[in-house]
C-alpha cells in the first residue's frame, strides 16, 4: 500500500513537471518557434504604419479618450465569456510601455505570443494571426510604435474566470492551436489576392470574430470565415464566405464601400466593434481594400448560422 | 348586438395602441427610413446617379423628420426584446446618446441650408453620414 501511494505521488509530480515544461512558453520557443525572426531590410515607417492601422493596435490599445488614436496607454477592457482582458500599454513609455523593448522582443511577442519577461499572453491578443506577418512587416510596426508618443499608466491585471486564470495553460493552447507560420505568396494567384490575403487573415485577423470557436476558444478550423458569436457577448460576428448566408451576394465594390465608409449594399451602417474596424480600414489605401475585397470574394462558401442582411 | 363600425373601430384603435407600444418597431422603422434616404445620396456620390437637388432635399427631409422623434423612442423597459440592437450604452450614457443625435439634428439642419448645387452637396454629405457609423459605433451593437 504505501508502495503504491508513493508511485502515485511520483505520477503526480511527473505529471506535473512534464506539464509545466510542456507549457513553458520557452518550450513552445524551441518547439514550435520561428527560427529566422531577423529583419532582412531596413526599416519603413510608412509600411509600419499601414500595418499598424491594418491590425487594428490603436482599436484596443488607443486610450478610450484618445480620439487621435495615437496614446497607446490601453483601451476599454475586452469583456469576453472568458473574463475581462485589459489591453496594455504599448506606447513606447519606459516605464509602463514597452520603450525598453528590443526589436527581437518585439517580433516574438507578435508571432508567439511571449512577452520580454518569458510569459504567456492570453490569445485575446491576436498573435496567431498576427503570425503570419513576416519579421520585417513586424519590425516595421515596431518602429512606427516607437515614433508615437510614450504615455504613462498601467492597465489592471486580466480578470479571469479559472481554469483560464492560470496562465501557463496557454502552453497548451499554443502547443494545439499555435501552428501556422508566415504567409508566403501562393504563385498562382495574383498580387492583388496575396495581398488581400495578407491583410484579411493576418494584420487584418479578420476570422478572430468571424469564425466559430471551440469549447477552450481555438478557431474550428473547417468553419473558418463562417461567422461566429461575438467574442464581446451579443449577437454575432456574420458569415463572409461566397455562402448563401455570407458574402455570396456581395460584390468587389459593395465591400470597398463597407471597409471604407461603413455602409453596406443597403445603405445600413455597421455598428459594435466593426464600426470600429471600419475606422482602420477606412484609413488604409484604395488598393488595400480592394486587395481585400478581392481575398474575401475567393473563400470557398461554408454554411454559417450567422444572419447577414444584404 | 354591437354595431359593426363600433366594433371596427374598437379594433383599429387596440391595433394603434399595439403599433405605439412597440417602440422598438418604431425605432427600428426610421432607421430603415435612413436607409432608404442614404441610399441615393450615397449613389450621386459615387456618380452612380444624376445629381438631383431635389432627391437630396427629400433624403435631409427624411433624416430631420426621423431625427426629431429617433431619441423618444427609447423609453426605459424597451432595452431588449424582439431582435433589438440597441446597445445598453443607450440608457446608461444618455446624455451622451442625446448629444450624438443633436449633432446629427444641427448638421441636417446645415446642410439644409448650404446645399444648392452638387459642389456644394459633395462637399457637405460625407461628413454628415459619419453621424451614422460614429453613433452606431457608440451605441447600436454589432450587426
Amino acid at each position: 500500500m504505501r508502495r503504491l501511494i508513493f508511485f502515485l505521488v511520483i505520477a503526480v509530480v511527473l505529471t506535473a513537471a512534464a506539464f509545466f515544461m510542456a507549457t513553458h512558453p520557452q518550450a513552445y520557443t524551441v518547439l514550435r518557434g520561428d527560427r529566422a525572426l531577423e529583419p532582412t531590410r531596413a526599416r519603413d515607417l510608412e509600411n509600419g504604419k499601414t500595418l499598424f492601422t491594418a491590425s487594428g493596435c490603436a482599436s484596443c490599445h488607443a486610450a478610450s479618450d484618445d480620439e487621435t488614436r495615437i496614446k497607446l496607454s490601453g483601451g476599454k477592457p475586452l469583456v469576453t465569456p472568458f473574463g475581462t482582458f485589459y489591453p496594455p500599454n504599448i506606447s513606447p513609455d519606459k516605464k509602463d510601455g514597452l520603450g525598453e523593448w528590443s526589436e527581437a522582443e518585439f517580433i516574438r511577442a507578435m508571432r508567439e505570443g511571449v512577452s520580454p519577461k518569458g510569459q504567456h499572453y492570453y490569445p485575446a491578443f491576436p498573435y496567431s494571426s498576427y503570425r503570419g506577418m513576416s519579421a520585417d512587416d513586424v519590425a516595421d510596426i515596431f518602429a512606427y510604435l516607437k515614433s508615437l508618443p510614450a504615455v504613462e499608466g498601467k492597465a489592471p491585471a486580466h480578470d479571469l474566470a479559472f481554469p483560464f486564470s492560470i496562465l501557463q495553460g496557454v502552453g497548451i493552447w499554443k502547443l494545439l492551436y499555435l501552428n501556422n507560420t508566415v504567409l508566403t505568396p501562393v504563385t498562382k494567384q495574383s498580387a492583388e489576392w496575396n495581398r488581400g490575403r495578407y491583410l484579411v487573415e493576418s494584420a487584418g485577423h479578420c476570422a478572430e470574430c468571424h469564425s466559430p470557436r471551440n469549447a477552450i476558444g481555438a478557431i474550428i478550423t473547417e468553419k473558418r470565415f463562417s461567422g461566429g458569436p461575438n467574442p464581446e457577448g451579443k449577437g454575432r460576428s456574420p458569415n463572409l464566405t461566397q455562402d448563401k448566408t455570407g458574402l455570396a451576394n456581395w460584390s468587389e465594390e459593395d465591400l470597398v464601400t463597407l471597409l471604407k465608409d461603413g455602409f453596406t449594399p443597403d445603405y445600413d451602417s455597421v455598428g459594435g466593434s466593426m464600426a470600429e474596424v471600419v475606422r482602420n480600414t477606412s484609413a488604409l489605401k484604395d488598393e488595400d481594400r480592394q486587395a481585400m475585397a478581392v481575398y474575401l470574394k475567393s473563400l470557398a462558401p461554408i454554411a454559417g448560422e450567422a444572419r447577414l442582411q444584404k | 348586438m354591437i354595431p359593426r363600425s363600433i366594433l371596427l373601430g374598437f379594433s383599429l384603435l387596440l391595433a394603434k395602441t399595439a403599433m405605439a407600444a412597440s417602440p422598438i418597431a418604431d425605432r427600428q422603422t426610421v432607421m430603415k427610413s435612413f436607409r432608404g434616404a442614404t441610399k441615393p445620396l450615397a449613389a450621386m456620390l459615387k456618380d452612380e446617379r444624376p445629381f438631383s437637388l431635389d432627391d437630396v432635399k427629400n433624403s435631409l427631409a427624411t433624416y430631420a423628420e426621423g431625427n426629431a422623434k429617433f431619441v423618444t423612442l427609447f423609453p426605459v423597459g424597451s432595452e431588449k426584446g424582439e431582435n433589438t440592437e440597441a446597445s445598453p450604452k443607450i440608457w446608461s450614457d444618455a446624455a451622451g446618446f442625446k448629444a450624438a443625435n443633436e449633432k446629427f439634428k444641427t448638421e441636417v439642419a446645415a446642410a439644409q441650408a448650404s446645399i444648392k448645387d452638387e459642389a456644394t452637396f459633395k462637399a457637405t454629405i460625407p461628413a454628415l453620414l459619419k453621424n451614422c457609423g460614429a453613433c452606431h459605433e457608440a451605441y447600436r451593437l454589432k450587426d
